[in-house]
């Protein structure tokens, strides 16, 4: 009970704080002081409290966009174990579900995006499923090798499984996974090398470009739900990465808010050394992913 | 010790995948030296230390490594072509026929009539695909240095299947050291013979004439 | 109610209903009446319908009837199973939506043909239940002939297209070279069993000398009905220029027709062969990944709809493949998964894309036209097609909360399953392929949804479209909710099924339930019911806080451009452009680019993109472009001079004399 109560609290509290910590990092590579950690609460808290701005042509689908987004990514936060706990819900067969809540929330969002009627937003939106859609295999061959090494149909099942001996037995292919897991990471959340957050150029944004006409609370929803994807696809693949157990409930929840801290420092690193690829590259990155997880599971078999 | 090799030869395997997924042909003269050098040290791992084959890693990573990489490289700077612009097949095609033969590589050994103490290395599989990746990079792309590439991974390959094949190691491998220099040479020659060939309209000595018109 | 609940009688009693149903229209003067008949009849066979086939899954055994008639081939056999019912569910649910839509899509009077199209209706549905129904080749045969010329009659409504008539001849060739397969099947199968009465469900050993041939031909035979790749090449164009209610039944009901038969076919053997049940997944997958891949580029909307039954149809095939498979290896979880998996996604299908046909046609009869790059902002003028739209588009995209999603949950156990412990998991690639399959899926549905309903109309007709009546959204509503019923609450599918799995697959009760039990639907329904109870709740809070600072209405936002006009927005095609490019070896996109002059192009030019069709049009219609050249050649022995006549007689005389010397 008490894991739950964590689990939730923990799922629906850090998510702000990792874009905080990508954005000290940047701040940090570039010799300028940086926003506070806590930036994005007060973004958010502002965000609630201001009015909205509606273009003419929407419909409430344009509304229903980033609450179905959202409802669906709080839905899936629930299926994934965090820090060597089980999830609060699981059973066998979750890791499909877990897939297609993403699949729900990329439609309402796009659907949202094309509800404005802007060239932008759609070009952002065809990039969005074009590029989840390449992403989309890579994280299945991923959780049928986990399966298959973890005897379990159950992402709680799956994603505790990897431990220190796990490691040592087929260290190539958790390493070969972590590569892959680490590459659909950051293309699902549309950081850098995909995409980035912060450009100011529409025509080369993916996410970004989409939420361009919301505004006030339907802004602040759609900031939240993406941080709280970063945090739930983050959380996989800290289960992956790093096998490390104290035994202790507590220590082990210590351990996954510090590992969940560091991957937002690494992605911030990421970001701050890298230059984002250009469009026509961008798929052959992610077949890569793909294959390289398929070469994961290829070993596992031998 | 087996176990490291395995590592080393999945690495193999995953800068073949680099070769095919990447334009930039400075970038595969580099995978294709580090595969040399994971190839060099590969011989240390599997046999027991001599000081006859501290001289034979040393002199395949020295050929394949350093010496051959730094030839193409230099040929590359003076032709001054940096990319393979318009390969038969796309990358991303090629990519995937890479994945696929890979696959196949592994189908392929399990079938194969193997002595039972190679049957659970990596060896016999990592050796047919990187085989068949260089000849994938040979049939799939136009300009004549990436096909030296080509060569030189195939040549890879049977490196690999030699390593396991020999029983009298160190006269075995010291020769497949001393015929990589000798293909590489080679090699540079068919270099040299197709980039006259290939390029000759950007040779530096046109490119004057055209300015004196 | 004083009439015995006797399913096969009331089968066919509503096949004679419907049968009869359209006769009244061409009768009588008054095509509206006639029309209103029609409705109520299919509706009342409809309603006799449903109520056998619940009767059936509550256990009632169906009678079989012989009859005696005078034909030399045995007596005519009728009966219904297990498997029947999960054709005959759909069917009568669709058929009975269909006709009541058409009082309204097409009423008698107002658009010509409507009699005709009535009557055909009648007799197109009549014939589905009696194929399915069928258990003598012959009777089989002709219920199969009535219903294959009964949707060309159909489709050919609007016959003074040219387009239609092409389709309708490339559809008449390619349902008539299949029945020239079935028809090389049930002689074979007569020869081989002595009668033409359907053989005893898994009586046939794969040892018979013709078994090879009987399977071969049935898949040749039932999957060109199917639209199994590479014989799907009829379908597009057919769905697309058919009025859409019939569309809703050619695609919802009769491609499964070819499902059953090949279904039916299978049953009869006792143990296949090993390398069927691969076949049927290799052609499935390539069936589904094509498929989607060609309706993502289409810029038609019926055309695009049509081009997602292939995958659909893929789909189910991947099921019936893993189920083969499982059969041929003797794993439990691969039967059950993949069986259940393709007949809750027949059930599934029919009624989705039955619900998004009907809406192309609210949305043709809105606007004026097909074309998606012409649409735009219909959500404001049709509210409540789009929402129905939208029910549709997120089920077929196997989307949860609907239901879609349940049928591909048990392909993906069974696959995941395969992947955990067999020694060699071949099967568990169908897992990624689903994924990608699934992920295209979406791309193609907010396209289409995104571009036809959002947004700023493109074109007049879009400007002024205007919402269906309510004879159109009603059923289509019937239609949204059974989708959505049958996604929050996944146990009913579930039970929809499972008896003609346990027939099917000949194992009991209790081994499907051990593996059902793994394919976490009940838990399915407990996150169903906690992501709508979520959404509405975030929604609440969402709405309260707008509701506290009243909202401002304005214009896009256009990057800093101040006069967007609605062509400037992104249209359907630019919108799968990027996907159609990577896409380039499935679907062998076709650019036309006007040629420049300078810098400026040239006046009066224009710049096509379309996908085209490989099959048809880079395989077949040139291939039969060359046999026809071929056989011009010949064309010049026959010129009308007689003397030269007459020196071939000698010519061939001659040779005959030398010959037989």
């Amino acid at each position: 009970m008490t894991d739950i109560i964590i689990h939730c609290t923990v799922a629906l509290l850090i998510p702000p704080l990792l874009l905080g910590v990508i954005g000290k990092t940047k701040a940090a590579f570039a010799g300028r002081v940086g926003a506070p950690y806590l930036q994005p609460y007060y973004d958010l808290i502002k965000l609630f409290r201001k009015g909205s701005v509606f273009s003419e042509t929407t419909t409430w689908v344009f509304r229903a966009g980033p609450v179905v987004t959202l409802a669906a990514t709080l839905v899936a936060a629930l299926l994934v174990p965090l820090g060597r706990h089980a999830a609060p819900f699981s059973f066998s067969g979750d890791l499909v579900l877990f897939a297609y809540l993403f699949g729900l929330a990329r439609f309402f969002t796009t659907i949202a995006a094309l509800d404005t009627g802007s060239s932008f937003e759609g070009m952002g939106a065809a990039r969005e499923v074009t590029f989840s859609c390449l992403a989309e295999p890579t994280l299945f061959f991923a959780l049928i090798t986990l399966a298959r090494m973890s005897k379990s149909l159950s992402l709680s099942g799956i994603l505790t499984y990897p431990t220190p001996a796990a490691w040592l037995a087929a260290g190539a292919s958790m390493l070969l996974l972590v590569g892959a897991l680490f590459i659909t990471l950051l293309a699902e959340n549309c950081r850098l090398p995909f995409d980035d957050p912060n450009t100011h150029l529409e025509l080369t944004m993916i996410h970004e470009v989409m939420v361009l006409d919301h505004s006030g609370p339907a802004f602040g929803i759609i900031l939240y739900g993406a941080a709280l994807k970063l945090f739930v696809l983050g959380a996989i693949f800290i289960n992956v990465a790093l096998p490390i157990s104290t035994g202790n409930s507590l220590g082990d929840w210590g351990i996954f808010i510090l590992a969940m801290l560091g991957l937002a420092v690494a992605i911030g690193v990421v970001e701050s050394v890298m230059a984002r690829l250009r469009l026509v590259r961008i798929p052959q990155l992610l077949v890569g992913a793909t294959i390289l997880s398929a070469f994961a599971m290829l070993l596992v078999l031998r | 010790m087996s176990s490291f090799a395995d590592q080393l030869l999945v690495l193999v395997m995953l800068i073949n995948l680099v070769m095919l997924g990447t334009s930039r042909l400075v970038f595969s003269i580099r995978a294709v030296a580090a595969q040399g050098v994971i190839l060099g040290i590969l011989p240390g791992l599997i046999h027991p230390f001599s000081g006859h084959l501290a001289g034979i890693t040393a002199g395949i990573i020295l050929a394949k490594g350093i010496v051959i990489p730094y030839l193409i490289t230099d040929a590359v700077r003076k032709v001054q072509i940096r990319r393979e612009v318009e390969p038969f097949l796309g990358y991303i095609s090629t990519l995937l026929l890479g994945a696929v033969f890979t696959a196949l590589a592994f189908v392929f050994a399990e079938k194969l009539p193997l002595a039972p103490e190679h049957k659970d290395l990596l060896f016999v599989p990592a050796s047919i695909a990187t085989l068949l990746t260089g000849f994938l990079i040979l049939t799939t792309r136009r300009k004549a240095i990436s096909q030296v590439i080509g060569y030189l991974v195939m040549e890879n390959g049977i490196f690999v299947f030699g390593l396991l094949l020999t029983e009298a190691m160190p006269v075995m491998v010291e020769a497949g050291a001393l015929l990589d220099l000798l293909v590489g040479i080679f090699v540079m020659g068919i270099v040299i013979n197709h980039i006259s060939r290939e390029f000759s309209s950007i040779d530096t000595s046109r490119l004057r004439t055209l300015k004196e018109e | 109610m004083t009439i015995s609940l006797e399913p096969t009688a009331c089968l066919l009693a509503a096949a004679i209903v419907l049968a009869l149903s359209g006769v009244p229209g061409v009768l009588l003067n008054r095509p509206l009446f006639g029309q209103r008949l029609a409705a109520l009849g299919a509706v009342v066979a409809s309603l006799l319908g449903e109520t056998a086939v619940i009767a059936l899954l509550a256990g009632t055994p169906g009678i079989t009837y012989q009859l005696d008639w005078p034909l030399p081939f045995g007596p005519a056999i009728l009966s219904v199973d297990q498997l029947s019912t999960i054709f005959l569910f759909p069917l009568f649910l669709v058929t009975g939506c269909a006709s009541v839509y058409s009082l309204s899509y097409w009423p008698g009077g107002k658009q010509a043909g409507a009699g005709k199209l009535t009557f055909f209706l009648g007799l197109f549905a009549a014939a589905m239940v009696v194929v399915v129904m069928a258990r003598n080749g012959v009777l089989f045969l002709m219920a199969w002939e009535v219903m294959a010329l009964a949707a060309y009659f159909l489709l050919t409504t609007e016959q003074q297209s040219s387009e239609v008539q092409r389709v309708g001849t490339v559809y008449l060739i390619a349902t008539h070279t299949g029945t020239m397969a079935l028809f090389v099947m049930f002689s074979l199968l007569r020869g081989t069993v002595g009668s033409f009465a359907f053989p005893v469900a898994h009586s046939l050993s794969q040892t018979l000398p013709y078994a090879t041939v009987i399977i071969v031909t049935a898949l040749v035979g039932f999957g060109g009905k199917a639209g199994l790749m590479p014989l799907h090449f009829w379908l597009p164009g057919a769905h697309a220029n058919a009025p859409s209610h019939v569309s809703a039944m050619m695609s919802g009901l009769m491609l499964k027709m070819g499902v059953y038969g090949i279904l039916r076919t299978l049953s009869f053997f006792c143990g296949l062969p090993a390398w069927l049940g691969w076949l049927v997944l290799l052609l499935g997958t390539w069936s589904a990944v094509n498929g989607i891949a060609l309706a993502t580029g289409q810029r038609d909307l019926k055309r695009l709809l049509a081009c997602s039954s292939i995958e659909n149809v893929g789909i189910i095939f991947i099921g019936i493949g893993l189920g083969l498979v499982g059969l041929q290896t003797q794993t439990p979880y691969l039967v059950v998964c993949g069986f259940s998996g393709a007949f809750i996604h027949i059930v599934n299908h029919g009624v989705f894309k039955s619900l998004l046909f009907l809406g192309s046609g609210a949305l043709i009869h809105g606007t004026g036209t097909r074309e998606i790059d012409r649409m735009g902002g219909l959500a404001r003028r049709m509210p409540a097609t789009s929402l129905l739209f939208l029910v549709g588009s997120l089920a077929i995209c196997g989307l949860p909360p609907l239901n879609g999603f349940v049928g591909e949950l048990f392909l993906y156990v069974g696959a995941i399953t395969d992947g955990i412990s067999a020694p060699l998991p071949v099967a568990a690639l169908v897992a990624p392929v689903l994924a990608l399959v699934g992920g295209l899926a979406v791309i193609t549905f907010v396209k289409l949804y995104g571009i036809i309903f959002l947004g700023a109309p493109r074109s007049d007709g879009a400007r002024h479209g205007h919402e269906a009546g309510a004879w159109m959204t009603g059923p289509m509503a019937l239609l949204a909710a059974g989708c959505l019923a049958a996604g929050m609450v996944p146990p009913l599918l579930v039970g929809l099924v499972t008896p003609a799995v346990a027939s099917y697959s000949g194992m009991e009760a209790g081994a499907i339930a051990r593996v059902t039990g793994s394919v976490p639907f009940v838990p399915l329904a407990i996150v169903n019911g906690g992501l709508v109870v979520l959404a509405l709740g975030i929604g609440v809070v969402y709405l309260r806080r707008l509701r506290r600072f009243l909202p401002a209405e304005s214009t896009t936002w256009g990057c800093g451009y101040l006069e967007p006009t609605p062509r400037m927005q992104y249209t359907g095609t630019s919108f799968s452009e990027l996907v159609v490019n990577l896409l380039g070896a499935l679907v062998a996109p076709l650019r036309r680019r006007p040629g420049t002059a300078g810098v400026f192009l040239r006046s009066g030019v224009r710049f096509d993109y379309e996908v085209t069709e490989t099959v048809l049009d880079r395989v077949l219609t040139p291939a039969f472009h060359g046999v026809g050249l071929a056989f011009s050649c010949l064309r010049k022995l026959q010129h009308g001079q007689l003397h030269i006549y007459m020196l071939y007689i000698f010519a061939v005389l001659f040779v005959l004399m030398l010959w037989t010397h």
